[in-house]
């Protein structure tokens, strides 16, 4: 028992050392024995030794003896000594005598012969040490090749040792030698099953296993009473190497679940110490076997992937929420203990499950940012806009734009006054990406718009006719104007869509509001029939009524015509019968009825505003759908709200009792402080994008989300398990606004910072410009004039004043010369002939 | 008491002329005085009558441009009048039409005057006579003005009004005073022998007067090579001398200098037809007559101690010594063509009016604002404000002046009548747009290259910028006084330049490989081109006066060049605008970059803030939707993803969780090599 114990120590010893750093174990190397007799006159009693015999000269065993010499090293921390025993010449011994013993290795305990390997079995370090240990480890490794054979084992430990099963593919592999060299460590404690049979490993584990990598199973018999119970097994996740072995069988062996009397924050564990996080049941002594049960079920799923702890409220003081239930400490330094209210065991795991994951991902990206770093300087020059590079890959297609007619400074202002009642002007600049990009949905409105009478759809190129724009007052591209004769002109301001301007324009050709002069007419308005130029378009149909009384809300309302003309279908009804009109729908004047395209029905509502600003944003407010289907364009006019929103996400359209149970929300009056909308990923598929970064992968659908995007950014994810109906949600938010939920996500604060640097011409031209130091204290005088051999005598002046390469070329003929010199350097130059031009 | 009162007068009096009677004299007063109707005086007045100033301008002839009455003396102007460019853009048409004034009449366009490309004189003067009476610009004409002197007042506008006297004795009376005189007194030169020299002014411009004559001509200048140009065909030979070696404009980049227009005797010299350039100072020659009145070229040193009645024969010649000196051969002519200077003699000497030092002697003495260095409200508008950018840029030509009196008046409206520079405020996302027009139609930048400049003054928290265009950088320190505008945000200010060791005198400018074509390169551009400069705060006065030599403006927390261009057309998407959006989006640290609605609509949900195109745009429903091409575009280049064809169950690879941002934050795109060759193609050219 005792040399039992030493081999204990000494390998655990070995692992520490040898796992961090393989190459440098050791160089203690091969022994060499002169002869036969030599060898086995030496040998020690229970020592094992791989030995071969070698002819003095053997070139042909040489890449198995080099295997052989760097396996000594490994061997040797196992206390296995490699020797190369020569054979004389004249010897004809059992081991050297004969022929094929020289292809052989044989391992020897004492000078008992275990096993002889032929040398093929030996192919590199892997296999020799594999199967040398395999060898010696006989006892402690089983080896099975049935299914009988490895219930046979367990039923025999149950109840007395755990059992470590490995499933390798080949002996002699990486992963064997692992197992081997595991069980050398661990073979006392735990019984090592070992097969190669893809078989048993399709029986032991759940799902289709890959029957060409490793796979361990730690079985846990030693709990196990009953010979019927199984034992459970805990396989392991990583690779199979010695230092994840090793990892999981210290795990394996850790108390499933700690209990833990004092701060959490100073407790460790050995999972804490092993990376894992460390996952505490908070527990109160009236429910502390529950706890304990709980705690025990969490640390059977998570056995593994993190530690489970028991801790005790009434023996710690925890300055925390007393709903409390579940604190999860994490091995990064310097994280606090998060601690949470969570309901099921199953969110216990998943956020553990999560954790990890995140943090692999973190990983991941963080390596994806190195790579980046290193080639952003390459990618300065690429375009990264979408919509220039998008617009310049489009460039070479023609655009139909034979409808829109081409205005000019000449032809402007005789183009506006001509037949046609309305003319829209797209103003842009041929250079300008954003222009382009519209002038392309502008075709498409001129194709869609064909035929329309009343309608002249034209251009202006603001780079090629820069003075009328300015004229215009066109200071932004694109704009577009809609000019009418005797009317101010419109300057469109929604979003740059064919299906939005298109109904601009036509909307636009109505006047706004569109005066009404019938009971007929009105009504025809309001079920969108009357005016017949509008009757394609799907608009709310607004009808101011006033009695001739009020004529100071209808000046406003006209007013606010005026705004929101080519937005909104207005019309407006001050007949004698007015009031008649509208107690129909039992408001009276003034008031407004709104019909919405969606639905039939009429609804009044009475007008209190007077002042125009408030009517305008009246208007806008009742025009919102009270439960809409957020898209791409419409948007923004919720996001003015600024309200959290309550988004039900939709595979496609969302179920009638799902719509009724939202609608019945969005219409309590006090809720509206939220806005209550839906999202049809089949028609916004960039709601896959959403759902993505809130969750790594897509929860099943439909979805409901609180999404606080104004203030805080979280996002809060309605409980799948439960169905939504009024009151489940009211619930749930409640909950939520208590706090007693967790957000699922957080919108991201980051600035949009600059995606590139710049080029730094700064520093570039540093170097070669000296001057533009940062401190430009010598003056320009300091700096030697650039004109070489020039006379500068006389001509400090003109370098003050004009510190410039033109002023010093000429200073070579600087006046206050003096006059004497003049005749002897006339002649001098003029005799050198090459510069007669000098006088 | 009397001129108290008179300043009340007025005070009350305050539009058109009002009289004031002080000391027996009688003044007629107006707020601003231009001297001179040429094109500097008429562009002046155009300004101050559409901004609705009580303004005069005198005139000393009967019709305005007088100058250009006389001369150039051989008519033809060297100024382009180019009629067609291929381009519609009335702004970028100004840049090649150097006669033009600016006025909102487009009548008055110099190339509905004359399809010459190089114009006749009198057409000019036509043209003015035409801007003076369309536009009903106030001139008074026969008013010479003789005499300019102060008087002092605290209330006037600078402390002190202008009083002019003219021909007539007749008095007037200013706030303030535009000079616009021109530069009109002939440079002449005294030696030994100069009453034998013609002058420019009136020599014959018949060449038949010079047919077998040999003419020594004095001077380098435009005027030199003119005359020699007109009688080259006729005459022996001609020599030319001046101080300095001749500079050509196409090396110099100074329309001042020797054209290639008037340069044909440089073709003749270096041919070796006789013709010839020689350098020598002026200063030091004499001449002689001999008795069949030919000219002999000496040296005023041979002179010194001769007694000149003594004859010709007892004087040295330079031959006597060195008898293959240049000039021995005796001249029939010899004329002097050696330009103008101000004149100086009506300034009275309270108003400090003083020559320049140096090589701008000939002009007065006046800061970059244009006001004169000794008397405060005095400016000084077109060719004799030429001190400011002499030999540099083209503030002495009608191109470049026209463009620094406006800068004149805008800061006179500033100063005296409370209306701040004009500018226009537009949302960041304009931008890059908004300098990317400019340098690509503004002709006031681009003729008054280094000496006018556009400003971009941020707004707080740079959500907004202001864009102010041609302010004068020599007073870029003073810009909130002198616009009354506030820069406290930082600023960009946007020039053309010319590489800096590109030109000169002695510079080969057609040298191989002298174009960059490469937007990394962009500094090392030599060709015209335009350069932002960034600054956090103004530089001060002692910044702006420490400047680096060759520099026109002080270091700055960041410089940006745009590469110069073949067509002078900087529109293109990734040579010109993507490295001039880098480095607005690394000043400002922001992203500047144009996205798709959808790609707001996704930052919408995904982001707390966003980018300024989706701050600005759509979320104030200006969204750009896109058609489906240039979205489908957008996908292939990898900066916009598709989700239509997501499979929503499908679990995707940990990496692709971010989706579409991912994509935006990186640059997929693929890369877009330059076509080396033709990148370069400006040297084979």
């Amino acid at each position: 028992m005792p040399a039992q114990k030493d081999r204990w120590v000494s390998s655990l010893v070995f692992l520490l050392s040898c796992a961090s750093s393989i190459p440098q174990c050791g160089s203690a190397s091969l022994q060499q024995e002169q002869s036969p007799q030599h060898y086995f006159s030496g040998l020690e009693a229970g020592k094992p030794s791989l030995a071969f015999f070698t002819p003095t000269v053997s070139p042909s065993a040489q890449p198995f003896l080099e295997h052989i010499e760097s396996s000594a090293e490994a061997l040797q921390d196992y206390g296995v000594s490699v020797v190369k025993v020569n054979c004389p010449k004249e010897d004809v011994s059992r081991y050297c005598g004969k022929e094929n013993a020289l292809r052989k290795a044989f391992l020897f305990r004492g000078n008992r012969l275990i096993r002889e390997f032929p040398t093929d079995a030996l192919f590199d370090v892997n296999s020799i040490v594999a199967n040398v240990l395999f060898a010696l480890l006989f006892n402690e490794v089983k080896y099975v090749e049935t299914l009988a054979d490895l219930e046979n084992i367990e039923n025999v430990l149950k109840g007395k040792s755990n059992m470590v099963f490995a499933y390798v593919p080949a002996t002699g592999t990486a992963e064997h030698r692992a197992v081997m060299e595991a069980a050398f460590v661990y073979g006392t404690i735990h019984q090592f099953v070992l097969t190669t049979e893809a078989a048993l490993l399709k029986a032991t584990s759940h799902d289709d296993p890959d029957v060409s990598s490793a796979w361990l199973l730690f079985c846990h018999c030693q709990q196990v009473t009953e010979p019927a119970q199984a034992c459970r097994r805990t396989a392991l996740a990583q690779p199979l190497t010695l230092l994840n072995i090793h990892r999981h069988l210290k795990l394996m062996a850790a108390p499933l679940v700690t209990e833990v009397a004092e701060d959490p924050e100073k407790i460790s564990t050995v999972h804490l110490q092993l990376g894992l996080p460390l996952v505490f049941i908070l527990s109160q002594k009236e429910t502390y076997e529950a706890d304990r049960r709980t705690a025990e079920f969490v640390a059977w799923q998570l056995l593994g992937k993190a530690g489970v702890a028991l801790l005790s409220r009434d023996l710690v003081e925890l300055n925390v929420l007393q709903r409390s239930n579940v604190a999860l400490k994490t091995p990064d330094e310097g994280m606090p203990i998060q601690y949470l209210v969570l309901e099921d065991t199953d969110e216990v795991i998943t956020l553990v499950e999560d954790k990890n994951k995140v943090k692999q991902i973190q990983e991941d990206e963080q390596e994806e940012e190195e790579d980046e770093d290193e080639k952003e300087n390459n990618n300065q020059d690429i375009q990264d806009d979408q919509v220039v590079e998008a617009v310049s890959r489009d460039k070479k297609r023609e655009l139909p734009l034979e409808q829109i007619l081409v205005l000019t400074e000449e032809n402007f202002h005789s183009s506006l006054s001509e037949a046609a009642r309305t003319v829209v002007v797209l103003f842009y600049a041929s250079w300008e990406a954003v222009s382009l990009a519209v002038l392309r949905s502008y075709s498409e409105v001129a194709a869609h718009l064909q035929g329309t009478p009343g309608v002249l759809l034209s251009r202006v190129n603001c780079w090629d006719w820069t003075g009328l724009c300015s004229q215009e007052n066109v200071t932004q591209f694109p704009t577009i104007r809609i000019y009418q004769e005797g009317q101010q002109s419109v300057t469109y301001g929604g979003m740059w869509g064919t299906e939005e301007l298109s109904s601009f324009i036509l909307l636009s050709q109505v006047s706004c509001p569109l005066k009404l002069a019938t009971m007929d007419e009105a009504e025809g308005y309001l079920r969108g029939e009357f005016p017949s130029e509008l009757s394609s378009l799907h608009h709310p149909s607004l009808l101011g009524v006033f009695s001739s009384a009020t004529s100071e809300a209808r000046e406003a309302f006209e007013e606010a015509g005026n705004i929101l003309s080519g937005q909104v279908r207005m019309g407006m009804y001050f007949e004698d019968d007015a009031l008649a009109l509208s107690q129909k729908y039992s408001v009276s004047p003034p008031a407004l009825l709104l019909a919405r395209s969606s639905g039939q029905s009429v609804e009044g509502i009475a007008l209190s505003e007077h002042s125009v600003q408030d009517m305008v944003q009246m208007i806008r407010y009742q025009l919102l759908d009270i439960f809409p289907e957020i898209t791409v364009p419409n948007l923004p006019q919720y996001l003015q709200l600024g309200k959290p929103f309550l988004i039900l996400f939709s595979a496609g359209d969302i179920s009638q009792v799902e719509s009724k149970e939202m609608l019945k929300l969005a219409k309590r009056r006090p809720q509206k402080t939220f806005v209550v909308c839906w999202l049809n990923l089949k028609k916004t598929p960039v709601g896959y994008g959403i759902l993505r970064t809130y969750f790594s992968t897509i929860p099943p659908l439909p979805l409901l989300l609180w999404v606080n995007l104004h203030a805080g950014g979280q996002v809060f994810k309605f409980p799948s398990e439960q169905s939504i109906t009024e009151m489940n949600i009211l619930l749930w938010l409640e909950k939520l606004q208590a706090g007693l939920e967790i957000p699922s996500s957080t919108l991201s604060e980051e600035d949009w910072k600059p995606p590139l640097p710049a080029y730094d011409f700064l520093q570039m031209m540093e170097p070669s410009v000296p001057e533009l130091s940062p401190h430009p204290g010598d003056t320009p005088a300091q700096h030697p004039p650039k004109n070489p051999g020039g006379d500068t005598a006389g001509g400090d002046s003109a370098t003050r004043e004009e510190p410039s390469q033109e002023s010093t070329a000429e200073e070579g003929g600087a006046p206050g010369r003096g006059l004497r010199g003049t005749a002897p350097r006339l002649a001098a130059r003029d005799k050198q002939g090459k510069r007669h031009s000098e006088l | 008491m009397v001129p108290a009162v008179c300043g009340t007068l007025l005070g009350l009096a305050l539009y058109a002329s009002s009289l004031c009677a002080i000391s027996g004299a009688t003044f007629l007063y107006h707020d601003y005085c231009v001297i001179g109707a040429g094109p500097a005086g008429l562009q002046a007045a155009y300004f101050l009558q559409q901004a609705g100033r009580d303004y005069v301008v005198f005139e000393r002839s009967h019709a305005p441009g007088s100058f250009f009455a006389l001369y150039p003396r051989h008519r033809k102007l060297i100024s382009i009048n180019k009629q067609y460019t291929g381009k519609s853009n009335s702004e970028f048409n100004l840049r090649h039409d150097w006669n033009s004034l600016l006025s909102h009449d487009r009548r008055l366009l110099f190339r509905r005057y004359s399809r010459d490309f190089f114009p006749d004189a009198d057409t000019m003067v036509r043209y003015l006579e035409d801007f003076a009476s369309l536009l009903k610009l106030r001139v008074q004409y026969n008013s010479a003005i003789i005499h300019v002197t102060l008087e002092k007042n605290e209330q006037a506008w600078n402390g002190h009004y202008f009083l002019l006297t003219d021909q007539d004795r007749k008095n007037y009376k200013c706030s303030s005073l535009l000079v616009a005189a021109g530069m009109w007194v002939p440079n002449v030169v005294n030696f030994p022998g100069s009453e034998y020299v013609e002058g420019y002014e009136t020599v014959s411009i018949n060449p038949e007067d010079f047919t077998g004559q040999t003419v020594l001509i004095l001077g380098r200048g435009n005027s030199a090579f003119e005359t020699a140009e007109n009688i080259l065909g006729v005459t022996n030979f001609i020599h030319m001398v001046s101080r300095s070696r001749v500079r050509l404009s196409w090396a110099t980049h100074y329309v001042g200098d020797l054209r290639a227009v008037n340069n044909g005797l440089l073709d003749t010299y270096q041919l070796k037809s006789l013709d010839g350039l020689l350098e020598g100072d002026l200063e030091d020659l004499a001449i002689v007559k001999d008795k069949k009145g030919k000219l002999h070229i000496t040296l005023r040193f041979y002179l010194e101690n001769r007694n000149i009645s003594a004859g010709i024969d007892s004087i040295t010649l330079p031959q006597d010594e060195l008898d293959n000196f240049a000039t021995r051969a005796p001249y029939d002519r010899v004329i002097r063509c050696l330009g103008w200077k101000f004149d100086f003699s009506i300034y009275n000497r309270s108003l400090r009016m003083m020559p320049g030092k140096g090589n701008i002697k000939k002009y007065p003495q006046i800061k970059p604002n244009y006001e004169s260095r000794g008397t405060r409200g005095l400016f000084v508008l077109g060719t004799a404000s030429h001190s400011v950018d002499f030999r540099k840029s083209a503030g002495g030509f009608i191109h470049g002046f026209r463009y620094t009196t406006r800068a004149v008046h805008r800061l006179l409206e500033n100063r005296h009548h409370g209306v701040p520079w004009p500018s226009t405020v537009y949302p960041i996302t304009q931008l890059t747009n908004s300098i990317i027009k400019r340098v690509n139609e503004a002709s006031g930048l681009y003729q008054m290259f280094s000496v006018l400049a556009d400003i971009i003054l941020l707004r707080e928290n740079a959500t907004a910028f202001e864009y102010l265009e041609e302010y004068p950088i020599g007073v870029l320190a003073e810009l909130e006084m002198q616009t009354g505008r506030k820069a406290r945000n930082g600023l960009f200010v946007i020039i053309m330049e010319y590489g800096r060791n590109f030109s000169g005198a002695d510079k080969d400018v057609f040298y191989y490989n002298r174009a960059v074509g490469e937007a990394q390169h962009a500094w090392q551009s030599n060709f015209l081109h335009p350069v932002v400069y960034y600054y956090k705060h103004l530089p001060t006065e002692r910044e702006m006066r420490l400047c680096p030599p060759d520099w026109p403006l002080p270091r700055p927390n960041a410089i940006h060049h745009i590469v110069e261009d073949f067509l002078t057309d900087w529109t293109a998407p990734n040579a010109h605008i993507l490295p001039l959006r880098r480095f607005l989006e690394n000043c400002l640290s922001t992203d500047l970059r144009n996205f798709f609605a959808e790609s707001c609509f996704l930052f919408a949900f995904t982001h707390q803030k966003l980018p300024p195109s989706c701050q600005q745009g759509y979320v104030r429903m200006q969204g750009l939707l896109g058609s489906q091409e240039l979205r489908q575009h957008a996908v292939q280049a990898g900066l916009l993803q598709d989700y239509t064809h997501t499979d929503f169950l499908g679990d995707r690879p940990p990496d692709s969780h971010h989706g579409s941002q991912e994509h935006l934050m990186r640059d997929h795109g693929i890369p877009v090599r330059p076509l080396q060759h033709l990148v370069n193609a400006k040297d084979e050219l």
